[in-house]
């Protein structure tokens, strides 16, 4: 990395000039500058709305970057080790579709890990990839999926030679990293594209002690969630390629699907966030990390919270452990996440990530206080002496299951489909998701059969208050099946 | 007088917003000292009417001129009540007032004050080296940490905690939750009692605070009323304090006869003031019990 380059934001300095120029608009957006609309000035502020405008030659154009978003991006590129990076202004979910389509058609398959973002299986949706699922181990305590091993992968390779590529997150929700390097050198040995979704990992790039980075573990492509731990603004994101892959052949598959009034708030956000990860990066996930270790720590010296570490690094299903993520295993003083997650709203107004049936993730970041993280522990110290009761056992056997594929997602998507109950629906091919959210892995995509035991964990986890999506109904008394 | 002279010849003015819309103002003679410590910024001035007198991100924490009022307030309305005062924790209270006003009790065997901001408590024994003195008796301890931090392994282990902090939107904002009177709770013996600054019932965002600590205590404690105070640099001029005790009630328990023996020397605090101090005006008795019925 060209630090030197780094202290540059191309695409920000030219939006500053833009402004200062004062240039008449005869072009959208209609609000031109916020003139037009003055409650929206009074919500965002006027820096803001000034630079709410379109593409033009000053500014770049995100379709065909020639100038200052390319500037931007190559920067992006360096900072981050890739030789292509692609601002994407529709979330990582954008990325992680740019990703897949760049890799698969029709037919192929694709080796996924079963605790896949939806993303991933509703570009299978459109492309007609079919998923090759990888049922990661389970921790039996935590009740939470791990990573995906070299030798798994392996298996699905030679049980799959339609295969294109493997799919690796890295890390999980969980902060759990499987052998990203050791699953691209083998990949890549068969002839697989590897792609990362890194939705959780922007700050791997940026840490020292941190689990390794996709890029720097070979991946061909990355799926970086910059507006999650890069501090960029909400919905933007970047996606990388390495490894010779076809920068054009990408840039023109994510055209197919991305806005072509991208907003230069958002790609501006991905400019300056860029340039602080690669200038301050380190030293402030430094104290990410620093406060997260010492969070674990006094969260473990309350009783009855666990609050995992390095310490479930195994070799292989935890090939290595993000520390940043402060996640807590909280059935002992007999509690689920989700009622300590309503709790810690409710009761004492902090908000965390995600709480699921075992589990509260506090995501720490770079704009954390050490006094708020006090109020974090205090308040779980507090949950733990009024509510807790008897300890719970966990049924994971239940709780992470694998159904079969019987057809693409893509054909069971444009099935003729019906309504059935969902306790008479076992024997049945799946025509919707259903998720529980969070954490948002499916229990079921299109495509999949239903058993009896699924539709027990569906009913077991709207009782615990999971939010239930990607269903027609959304009570889930009836599921959508794929006609006889 | 040569001072005046100096005076008229160059004004200068510390504001303070007490509301959006109304402003505080104190004529300075000079600022003394301004820092920005890890936690706040940290400024001492001298002043013709106040003396002396202190502010954390803006706000006037203590003037010499006022700081008995509070610091006998919180000290003695507990002390007339609770029998046996041994152990006190005082949280905030880096200047060390609270302390000095609390040593006049013989019976009280060890004072610990948990003020997260060292640099404050160096500030107040460099600027206010009286009020300090408080600090260096051997009966109180000094602990540089956060006090949520300091109360999580803390249990049935106080007769008294003062919590000193006043502000609760700034960066003793953590000792406004409920998080913190629980673990108050949970650090205090079955007999003791918190008090702690309840803030300006008056413009409209204090009384906001106001409302949501009362809520959050009720719920916590089984006693907690409120008692009130005249503070001239608080917002309004007036001010209120937090009495929540898991036994003894701050009326029906009171001792005069026992206090008033152990002879202890006030400016503002008598026992018609501590009986007078509950008795709440309707505007705020009403929004207190609003509070306790949600």
């Amino acid at each position: 990395m060209d630090l030197k380059k780094q202290t540059s934001a191309p695409l920000y300095e030219a939006l500053e000039k833009f402004r200062r120029n004062r240039v008449v608009p005869f072009d959208v957006p209609g609000h031109k500058r916020g003139r037009g609309n003055p409650e929206l000035v009074d919500l965002l502020g006027e820096r803001c709305v000034q630079i709410d405008v379109n593409s033009m030659k000053p500014l770049d154009n995100l379709c065909h970057p020639v100038s200052v978003i390319k500037e931007a991006e190559e920067l992006a590129a360096d900072a981050f080790g890739a030789e292509h990076a692609f601002f994407m202004v529709g979330g990582t979910t954008s990325a992680v579709q740019g990703m897949v389509l760049s890799v698969c058609k029709a037919g192929d398959e694709i080796i996924v890990p079963r605790n896949v973002h939806k993303s991933v299986i509703n570009v299978l949706i459109l492309c007609g990839a079919i998923p090759v699922y990888i049922n990661a181990e389970v921790n039996t305590r935590i009740g939470i999926m791990l990573g995906i091993t070299k030798e798994q992968v392996e298996e699905a390779i030679l049980a799959h030679p339609k295969a294109v590529a493997v799919l690796v997150n890295n890390p999980t929700y969980y902060g759990i990293c499987s052998d990203i390097k050791g699953i691209c050198e083998l990949a890549h040995a068969h002839g697989l594209k590897v792609l990362a979704d890194e939705a959780h990992g922007t700050h791997l790039y940026f840490g020292d002690n941190l689990p390794i980075s996709g890029i720097a573990a070979g991946a061909d492509m990355a799926a970086i969630s910059m507006h999650k731990s890069g501090g960029s603004l909400t919905q933007s994101s970047i996606l990388l390629t390495n490894n010779g892959m076809n920068a054009d052949y990408v840039r023109t598959i994510i055209n197919l699907t991305q806005t072509t009034s991208a907003s230069y708030l958002l790609m501006a956000s991905l400019d300056i966030s860029r340039r602080n990860l690669a200038l301050r990066g380190r030293q402030s996930f430094q104290k990410v990390m620093e406060w997260a270790e010492y969070a674990r720590d006094e969260i473990n010296s309350i009783g009855g919270y666990y609050a995992y570490g390095k310490e479930l690094v195994n070799g292989g299903s935890v090939y290595d452990f993000d520390v940043t993520k402060l996640c807590v295993f909280t059935r002992d003083i007999g509690l689920d996440g989700i009622e300590i997650y309503d709790i810690l709203r409710d009761e004492y107004d902090i908000q965390i990530e995600f709480g699921d049936i075992g589990n509260i993730l506090a995501y720490i970041s770079i704009g954390d206080r050490i006094q708020d993280l006090e109020r974090l522990m205090g308040a779980l110290a507090e949950i733990s002496r009024l509510y807790s009761r008897e300890e719970r056992r966990f049924e994971v056997d239940r709780e992470m299951l694998l159904p079969k594929v019987a057809v693409s997602p893509q054909k069971a998507f444009y099935s003729e489909k019906e309504s059935v109950p969902i306790r008479k629906a076992a024997g049945r091919i799946s025509g919707e998701f259903v998720m529980a959210y969070p954490p948002g892995i499916p229990i079921l995509a299109p495509g999949e059969e239903i058993t009896d035991d699924i539709i027990d964990y569906i009913l077991y986890s709207i009782e615990k208050g999971c939010s239930m999506q990607g269903m027609e109904d959304p009570k889930v008394e009836y599921l959508q099946v794929l006609k006889l | 007088m040569r001072g005046n002279e100096g005076i008229n010849i160059m004004e200068i003015w510390f504001s303070e917003n007490h509301s959006p819309h109304v402003k505080f103002d104190i004529r300075v003679e000079r600022q003394l000292y301004s820092v920005k410590s890890d936690y706040q910024r940290i400024d001492v001035f001298d002043s013709p009417e106040f003396g002396r007198f202190l502010t954390l991100d803006g706000s006037v924490i203590f003037s010499e001129q006022d700081c008995f009022i509070y610091n006998e307030m919180v000290v003695h309305v507990p002390m007339a009540v609770h029998p046996d005062v041994r152990k006190v924790l005082i949280i905030g209270g880096g200047d060390g007032g609270v302390a000095k006003e609390l040593l006049h009790y013989d019976s009280v065997e060890c004072i610990d004050i948990v003020e997260q901001d060292s640099t404050f408590v160096e500030v107040c024994k460099e600027y206010f080296p009286e009020t300090a003195k408080g600090l260096d008796d051997e009966r109180v301890h000094v602990y540089n940490t956060d006090a949520l931090r300091f109360l999580r392994s803390k249990l049935a282990a106080y007769d008294l905690i003062i919590n000193d902090a006043t502000d609760p939107f700034g960066a003793s904002e953590g000792f406004f939750t409920r998080e913190f009177y629980g673990s108050c709770f949970k650090a205090l013996e079955e007999d003791g009692i918190l008090v702690y600054q309840h803030g300006s019932p008056f413009y409209d965002e204090d009384a906001q605070a106001c409302r949501r600590m009362h809520r959050k205590v009720f719920h916590t404690f089984p006693i907690s009323r409120v008692y009130q105070a005249h503070i001239p640099t608080s917002p309004s001029g007036y001010w209120l304090f937090g009495f929540a005790s898991k036994k003894y009630h701050p009326l029906t328990d009171f001792k005069p006869k026992e206090w008033k023996a152990r002879q202890i020397p006030t400016e503002y605090y008598t026992c018609n003031l501590h009986m007078g101090a509950f008795m709440l005006p309707k505007y705020v008795e009403d929004l207190l019990e609003e509070e306790e019925r949600e």
